[in-house]
């Protein structure tokens, strides 16, 4: 039977080959060479101009900004959702996920008509005769973008990793003398942990690599890291520096997946 | 086993039944694959257009020169009609993307007035890959409500007061073209001093815009979010329109004189209809039923006598005469290097 | 007593954080004043619009075509390869496993550029073929690791005891492991359905000419200044998702959980 089966990972083993395999090949590929097809390292260097530095630290500070804060944001909600005796087979959990299942361009789009100078949120304030908010077009409306996007996706691993824990367990640790602080430190935050680390590749990731939020919040005025190479594709037509830069992008996502299952080395978070 | 052959057979009839379907929908008369600036046609002159040749149209858009050019340069997307500007045309001819246009095919070109095509000699020299679609200028669009001062010059968007109230426009070539007018430069200079002092400019102005927009420019002025933008003229007139406190100038230190030509690439696999569609475009009560819907100046000059609002017909913005103007020019394609090298500069800019 | 109340005012709060944009839309759908700033009465235009307009209800057929079938190609594809994967050795295990980390975890971005390099060397035509392969091959990996766990679950004896009893191994599969692994075959193609739709990155990069998803025709109208039929037709998204999942809701799963992967 086993000899049988092995077979039939062929058509997704052709199929991985094909439109996985081979295409990052050739983003390697492209990343390595220039115009003329001859082997350089230039495109990969290219991260150390200055434009360059600057968009990819900028991507770094506020993908890390915006990751901390969905984790203060989603870990007491968590707890909260996870305690909370109204919620019945996770019901309460689907209404904070399901934002999620709106069009993530739709939801950008929202924060933009609220934002801007004469949006939704200045006109309230100005009825009240309270001061304007400005933040469109500022690093501060791409953290909230972010934030806004991705909490969901810290939500529901914490939820999960959390609702795992046994009762008894905390409640052993209560008996044997620990208070509320201690039982959060010694018990429940650790057993959480592998949530959190799933939380964090899930929120960091995408936050690190986006260019459509920096473009709908940013007003075009903040280049990203994935501004920058989605630009060198869709209007300077660079694929090589596109491609180089790519590949820088994703040693950053291996360093990110490393550091997280260095600190999952139980192995109980989600496979991510 | 039995269940992969099962699986392959089922996947290669659900593509290939796919693949069928898509060429299918395919009228009697083939199709035409255009791809144009976003809002730039009125939408009934395609129906039109269908029904009356039994072609359909494959309707794409793009929001800047630069992006359009990557996807033609590709080879991946068979476009047959496209509209780009002026310095795009003259370096897709220097690629060798173009393919000429048969003007026997077209016989309305006669409508598009002659001093367009001498205009066009410019970036293509024996007025053989293009024909004249829109023109204009470019300038500034301001809020009279919100900018009280005179209006001349493109250093007023320099000014600290209107801070978070400046759109630019965010494409390389057309930026640029302020900071270089702005310094008294030609905007087709590859003087790299010139372009350094230009990107300083930018640099500095940076702060004080609200944002870097393309088409969004319009909205954004008509809901009053912003005193000042940088604006294609063909915009003004549908923004009057809209928001009787805006008003258009063309400032003292000139400015980019633009015209968007029909080109067919090389690549395009329906040459004939693109060409049926190309003299669409310029029969007189269809360019006139376009310049009512987007309001950019028509090459079209039997449209341009249909026009009943002598308003508008006489329009200084529409329609202006452009020997009262200083320091006019029009883009020109300047060579691989200098366009590595304004883009390097804008990059410069957009990270600062 | 506070501090329950606390936890009220904090969950109430960040209830309103997530759906203030939400109702924002649906508000601003009914607004007949076409800037939002201002409120200019009650109307119900949008909607009419928004269904006159064909290229928007085209987008939407588009996207719903593109979800579906990618979906269902890879919910095949995936369920195969995963009961493959199931009775591998722990070496070519942990490589297809690595394989099939590889979409999930890298950035969009790359994953669509790469594609679009792909499809661009190999002249194919950009347009419905390139998105439905992209589609499938972001799909793939969400198939198999719902799929996965249901099969490390499952009782290798039944199937033994089913083909002992002279059943054939089609019938067998069909009777006997497929009853079992179904609810991980069917996470699994919801989840595709979710992230297809969903789904912006990788299909601007591999689209083509006159076509459209929801996302890419957002994202161009959205560059082009909001449209309020934009908004009818988000409000419309946003219920339609709303009653789908408190129907779904009501045959309580583990969905949940699986929905994390």
């Amino acid at each position: 039977m086993n000899k049988n089966k092995k077979w039939m990972a062929t058509p997704y083993f052709i199929w991985s080959i094909a439109f996985i395999i081979i295409p990052l090949c050739m983003v390697f590929y492209y990343g390595l060479t220039d115009k003329t097809g001859a082997f350089t390292l230039e495109n990969i260097i290219a991260i150390t101009t200055e434009e360059h530095w600057k968009a990819l630290w900028l991507s770094l500070l506020l993908s890390t900004i915006s990751t901390l804060l969905c984790i203060l944001l989603a870990y007491p909600l968590a707890m909260i959702l996870c305690n909370a005796s109204i919620n019945q087979d996770g019901f309460l959990v689907l209404i904070f996920i399901l934002p999620m299942w709106m069009n993530f361009l739709l939801r950008t789009l929202a924060w933009q008509t609220l934002l801007e100078k004469t949006g939704v949120i200045n006109s309230i304030l100005s009825a009240l005769h309270l001061p304007s908010l400005n933040i469109i077009n500022t690093p501060y409306a791409i953290i909230l973008g972010m934030v806004y996007n991705f909490l969901p996706f810290m939500v529901l691993p914490i939820y999960n990793s959390l609702s795992k824990i046994d009762r008894n367990v905390v409640n052993a640790a209560r008996d044997l003398g620990a208070n509320n602080v201690q039982t959060f430190t010694k018990v429940i935050l650790p057993l959480s942990l592998p949530g959190v680390i799933s939380g964090i590749t899930m929120v960091f990731v995408p936050a690190l690599t986006t260019f459509v939020i920096s473009n709908l919040l940013g007003g075009s005025k903040i280049l990203l890291i994935g501004n920058v190479i989605e630009q060198e594709f869709t209007q300077t037509n660079n694929w090589n520096l596109g491609s180089g830069l790519s590949i820088i992008l994703m040693i950053f996502i291996i360093i990110s997946i490393v550091i997280s299952t260095i600190t999952d080395k139980d192995g109980e978070g989600n496979s991510l | 086993m039995k269940k992969l052959m099962i699986t392959a057979l089922l996947v290669t009839i659900s593509i290939s039944s796919l693949m069928g379907c898509g060429k299918s929908n395919t009228p009697e008369n083939g199709q035409v694959i255009v791809y144009n600036w976003g809002e730039y046609i009125d939408p009934d002159v395609i129906t039109q257009f269908e029904e009356e040749t039994g072609i359909k149209v494959v309707y794409d858009e793009f929001e800047t020169n630069e992006i359009m050019y990557p996807k033609i340069e590709a080879g991946a997307s068979d476009y047959d009609v496209i509209c780009p500007s002026d310095y795009m045309i003259q370096k897709m001819i220097d690629n060798d993307l173009l393919s000429e246009i048969n003007f026997d095919n077209i016989p309305n070109v006669k409508n598009i007035g002659d001093q367009y095509f001498q205009q066009s000699k410019e970036f293509d020299a024996e007025n053989k890959y293009s024909i004249p679609y829109c023109w204009g200028t470019v300038g500034i669009l301001y809020n009279k409500t919100m900018v009280t001062e005179p209006v001349d010059s493109w250093s007023i968007l320099w000014d600290e007061q209107y801070k978070d109230n400046i759109l630019m426009q965010d494409s390389v070539r057309d930026a640029f073209m302020v900071a270089l007018k702005l310094n008294g430069y030609s905007m087709n200079t590859t003087n790299p001093h010139e372009l350094q002092a230009a990107k300083d400019a930018l640099i500095k102005q940076k702060p004080l815009v609200q944002a870097y927009v393309v088409d969004q420019v319009r909205d954004k002025m008509i809901g009053n979010e912003a005193a000042l933008g940088v604006i294609y003229s063909g915009e003004a007139i549908y923004t009057q329109r809209e928001n009787s406190n805006l008003e258009y100038v063309i400032p003292k230190e000139g400015t980019n004189v633009w015209i968007d030509s029909w080109v067919i690439p090389k690549d395009s696999k329906n040459k004939e209809n693109a060409e049926a569609f190309i003299n669409f475009m310029c029969r007189e009560d269809i360019a006139l039923k376009n310049f009512e819907y987007i309001t950019y100046s028509t090459p079209n000059d039997a449209a341009h006598d249909l026009i009943e609002d002598e308003d508008i017909k006489n329009s200084p913005i529409a329609f202006p005469t452009l020997s009262d103007f200083e320091g006019l020019e029009t883009f020109q394609y300047l060579g691989e290097d200098a366009d590595e090298m304004y883009n390097q500069l804008w990059k410069e800019v957009k990270s600062e | 007593m506070i501090r329950k109340s606390l936890q009220t005012v904090y969950v109430t709060l960040i209830f309103i954080f997530l759906y203030a944009p939400i109702v924002t839309l649906i508000v601003l759908s009914f607004n007949s004043s076409k800037t939002r700033a201002k409120w200019g009465g009650f109307t119900l235009k949008w909607y009419s619009a928004l269904f006159k307009n064909d290229t928007i209800l085209q987008a939407l057929y588009t996207t719903l075509i593109i979800a579906m079938l990618s979906a269902f190609l890879a919910t095949i594809i995936g369920t195969v390869a995963a009961i493959a994967i199931n009775g591998m050795k722990k070496r070519n295990r942990a490589l297809f496993m690595g394989i099939t980390n590889i979409p999930m975890v890298n950035a969009e971005i790359v994953t669509g550029i790469s594609l679009m390099l792909l499809f661009i060397s190999l002249k194919f035509q950009f347009g419905f073929t390139t998105v439905l392969l992209a589609h499938i091959t972001f799909n793939i990996p969400y198939v198999i690791l719902s799929v996965l766990p249901r099969m490390k679950q499952l009782n290798p004896n039944t199937y033994e005891a089913a083909l002992d009893l002279g059943a054939t191994h089609t019938y067998a599969f069909f009777k006997v492991v497929f009853p079992d692994i179904l609810p991980g075959v069917l996470s699994g193609f919801l989840m595709s359905i979710t992230m297809s739709l969903d789904d912006f990155i990788i299909t601007h990069f591999t689209k083509g000419p006159g076509f459209d998803t929801l996302s890419t025709k957002i994202y161009t109208e959205v560059k082009k200044g909001i449209k309020p039929e934009m908004y009818a037709l988000s409000s419309i998204i946003f219920v339609s998702v709303l009653v789908l999942l408190l129907l779904i809701n009501c045959a309580p799963t583990d969905k949940n959980k699986e929905i994390v992967k």
